[in-house]
């Protein structure tokens, strides 16, 4: 980019005003996916701050300390983790351009991902179960709706894994194909570290009140 | 009716023959009236064979200036729609003393001023400014498209759907009756029932996709896309302005997405979260709404500011002055807007230290505000200052902006404000500052920026008649409010029973007629434009001696917008490359590089229109249905990787030597 730096002119000398050469500004695709993360995330600060407002308005109805499992949420919490790590590996043999080894670790972060919702699913049905769904109080409400909104996230990351594997089988690590398997990449990453605060704000500090 | 009811609720949901409104004069004569005009401006489109052009040059368009009109259409046939409602209430308030009721019953009164306030703000401040920006944005930074074109394209559409969800409402069912921004427990699902505060859900949610998407889109285009040596500090105020207010719709769009999702979770589940039962509170929506609805106002008010920079430069023959202060003072403005939420219910009860915090923060914006003020009061200080439609309209926001303004400040000290919450004085300062402020920023801009999209300027005569009857008919209008308002006259009031106070209304009646005549005016400006096109053609592109690169190049651009990438050197890019004897370049001609039409945007936002009305209505079937259609169209989209073709340097070269023609023609 440096030979397109516009050089001053002397006094009374016109400058060149205009490129000759093709103008190729760098691609924003990196920084959309950025900033679009970003305010994704103010959609869960916005859940985040509800579930701190409400969180305690348990309405004479079960509190976190008889709801919570921790041994299963530790258990779901790693099938995250490993995720993020498997996917990682896949970025990697993304950059040395094997693509059959970034398929394998690319279904394999779809396996780990599965293996969450799973869980979720399955925290999900035992607690409405017991009668305490959504619609027992405050707290639970917020607490169904920010950890169910992190669970949609991460069943469109898993649909948009299985479309970009499709794709990459298709037309191979092309450029396109590389810039959409690090948007996910993010994507996946990020939601990561959204887990990581409800782990915490939700799960453990709910159990040691 | 139907034999089976169940069979019924499956197919249709909780719509029926009743929801549609046949038995009501004013709505089945309005309907009337959208259906025979719809008919026709088919009929006509189909007998002019225009369907083609219509498609492949503008609804698959992924040409930010087309994208750019097409926002700005949308918006003008709106305030068509939001104008009438305002209409109707001032006539209703006029007429409804004492043993009269009027002409509206509360239960449609209601409908009217929700309706008025949603569709001005969301369907006809929003896509103006949407629209001025797209338009103007890139040409300004000499770029030939934005980052996403495609978005831009779906952005559209999407805003489009949700107009045209809120505008089913009219005909199909009813809409909210709980003011502009649904506060539960009056939108919750026992204080709303019906269908109203689902249409506005649902509308608001798929409009704030496009919204957020073509904020994200912007952002992108002016941090990556600046011509080489236009660095931050030299792009123009307009696109500054537009950068702060993308940055405001990322950072403030997604709180209403996440508080409307928990309204519709509280309406569809019977989750807790603002009913009054069971731990929800209400004020925790009010808090959130608020902390999206004050940026929003600034998101509205940052590019008037823009656009009455270049205005006020341009006409004035100046430089701007205080082009750095100008900067700061738009960035302060962009930080502050969200620490001010609270003030709009300081009588939440929050205390005397939250309520003074909020209102100190609040009298602090009106710093920056003031500076700008001073930096156009001086830009326009010895300049050659001349009086077209452009600048009357900057100086009539000046002068009316600056009331506002101050009235603003009045409401922000929180015990004046206990007297006035709620009251009219508040409706006349904030139509003070969104017509004075908003409304004429985006008409200036328009009068501005039209010759550049069509070629020609529009007529200065009936411009002024427009500009003369909005700006005495905002004051006649809303004088009177202020007054009521410190009467304690509150808001959203459908019949009063004190006869002194209806003469204050019946001269605000007055004011609303005069606006009407200058929407009329503004509209016959237009078609009397159009026919007179020939005598007021602009064949230099450069009609008002503008000082910034959209000016370098023909009217309309061309779709490339700049055969060659413009190189910057100062402020003011083509007044310096004016003043510097700039030459046009007139071969090395080179294929460009251009993004290819889509219908996908328009085909997903019809889907969504459908998704809406399945919601609404609990038509679960449609929903499913079309929400699955949505999900296949757009992974579909992703599938194709062709998107892109080159102009040919021969095109290239035909539409250059035509300029060329045209300029020696000229000069």
């Amino acid at each position: 980019m440096a030979s397109h730096s516009p050089t001053l002119a002397k006094d009374g000398e016109a400058p060149s005003f205009y490129m000759e050469e093709d103008h190729h500004p760098e691609g924003g695709t990196m920084l959309g996916f950025w900033i679009y993360l970003m305010s994704d995330c103010l959609i869960f600060a916005a859940l985040f701050a509800t579930y701190a407002v409400l969180g305690r308005n348990y309405a004479a109805g079960p509190s976190p300390k008889d709801l919570f499992d921790l041994p299963l949420v530790a258990l779901n919490t790693s099938m995250l983790l490993f995720s993020s790590i498997t996917y990682g590996f896949a970025m990697l043999e993304m950059a040395k351009g094997e693509q059959r080894r970034m398929q394998f670790w690319l279904a394999v972060t779809g396996l780990f991902g599965l293996a969450f919702i799973g869980l979720e699913v399955y925290e999900f049905a035992h607690l409405i179960h017991e009668g305490a769904g959504p619609q027992r109080s405050a707290f639970l409400s917020s607490f169904f709706t920010l950890v169910g909104t992190h669970g949609l996230h991460v069943t469109l990351g898993l649909v948009w894994l299985i479309v970009l594997m499709v794709q990459t089988e298709q037309k191979g690590l092309i450029p396109e194909n590389q810039r959409r398997l690090q948007c996910l990449s993010m994507f996946w990453h990020f939601l990561d570290v959204i887990w990581i605060g409800v782990f915490t704000f939700v799960y453990l500090m709910g159990v040691l009140q | 009716m139907f034999a089976n009811l169940d069979l019924q609720k499956l197919v249709f949901g909780r719509l029926t023959l009743e929801a549609i409104p046949y038995h009501e004069p004013i709505l089945l004569v309005t309907f009337i009236g959208v259906a025979i005009g719809g008919v026709g401006l088919l009929g006509l489109i189909t007998y002019m064979r225009w369907w083609g052009p219509l498609w492949r040059d503008w609804f698959t368009s992924v040409d930010h200036k087309k994208i750019g009109i097409m926002y700005v259409v949308l918006a003008l046939v709106m305030l068509l729609r939001g104008f009438s409602d305002a209409l109707l209430m001032r006539s209703q308030q006029a007429m409804a003393f004492g043993a009269n009721e009027g002409y509206l019953p509360p239960h449609h009164y209601d409908q009217i001023f929700t309706a008025h306030g949603v569709i001005m703000i969301f369907f006809v401040a929003m896509p103006l400014v949407t629209g001025l920006m797209n338009f103007v944005v890139p040409l300004q930074i000499g770029a030939r498209d934005v980052s996403f074109p495609f978005l831009n394209n779906f952005s559209f559409w999407m805003t489009v759907s949700g107009a045209a969800t809120i505008m089913a409402s009219l005909f199909v069912g009813e809409f909210a009756r709980t003011g502009w921004l649904a506060y539960p427990p009056l939108s919750g699902p026992a204080g709303s029932p019906g269908v109203g505060v689902d249409y506005y859900i649902w509308g608001l949610q798929i409009a704030g996709i496009g919204t957020l998407l073509s904020g994200i889109n912007l952002i992108a285009t002016i941090v990556k896309m600046r011509a080489p040596g236009m660095t931050m500090m030299k792009m123009p105020i307009f696109t500054w302005t537009a950068l702060c207010t993308n940055i405001l719709i990322v950072a403030a769009f997604p709180i209403l997405t996440a508080v409307l999702a928990l309204l519709t979770l509280d309406r569809y589940v019977g989750t807790h979260f603002f009913s009054n039962d069971l731990g929800g509170n209400p004020m925790m929506y009010v808090n959130l709404i608020w902390i999206w609805g004050h940026p929003e106002v600034y998101i509205l008010i940052l590019p008037a500011f823009g656009v009455f920079s270049e205005i006020v430069s341009t006409f004035s023959g100046k430089r701007l002055f205080g082009y750095a202060s100008m900067v700061y003072a738009t960035v302060v403005i962009t930080i502050l807007s969200y620490l001010v939420w609270l003030h709009h219910f300081f009588t939440m009860g929050s205390g005397a230290s939250v309520n003074s915090f909020f209102g100190i923060t609040t009298m602090i914006i009106s710093i920056p505000t003031g500076a700008k003020l001073f930096n156009w009061l001086f830009t326009m200080y010895k300049g050659r200052i001349r009086f077209e439609e452009p600048m009357l309209w900057a100086i009539g926001f000046m002068v009316t902006f600056t009331i506002g303004g101050m009235t603003g400040v009045l409401l922000a000290v929180p015990p004046a404000d206990f007297v006035l919450h709620n009251s009219l004085f508040l409706i006349a300062h904030f139509h003070n500052v969104i017509i004075g402020g908003v409304l004429f920023g985006m008409l200036a801009g328009i009068t501005y920026w039209f010759p550049k999209a069509f070629g020609f300027r529009l007529d200065p005569f009936w411009g002024k008649m427009s500009f003369w009857f909005w700006l005495t008919g905002f004051y006649f209008a809303f004088m009177p409010l202020y007054v009521l308002g410190l009467m304690g006259v509150t808001r959203r009031v459908q019949h009063f029973d004190d006869p002194s106070l209806q003469i204050w209304f019946i001269i605000a009646a007055f004011g609303a007629g005069l606006i009407a005549l200058g929407i009329l005016s503004f509209i016959i400006q237009l078609v009397v434009s159009f026919m007179r096109r020939e005598a007021l053609r602009d064949h230099t592109g450069d009609p008002w001696g503008g000082r910034t690169l959209e000016w370098s190049t023909s009217s309309p651009p061309p779709d490339y917008n700049f055969a060659f990438t413009p190189v910057i050197h100062d402020h003011d890019a083509w007044s310096d490359m004016k003043r510097r004897g700039y030459a046009r370049p007139l071969k090395g001609f080179r294929p460009i590089h251009m993004p290819k039409n889509t219908g996908t945007g328009m085909i997903l936002g019809i889907l969504s229109i459908g998704f809406a009305f399945g919601m609404i209505w609990y038509i679960w079937w449609l929903a499913a249905l079309t929400f699955i259609a949505m999900a296949v169209v757009a992974i579909g989209h992703t599938f194709n990787y062709n998107r892109d073709f080159y102009i040919s340097a021969d095109a290239v070269i035909g539409t250059e030597t035509e300029r060329t023609r045209l300029l020696e023609g000229r000069v």
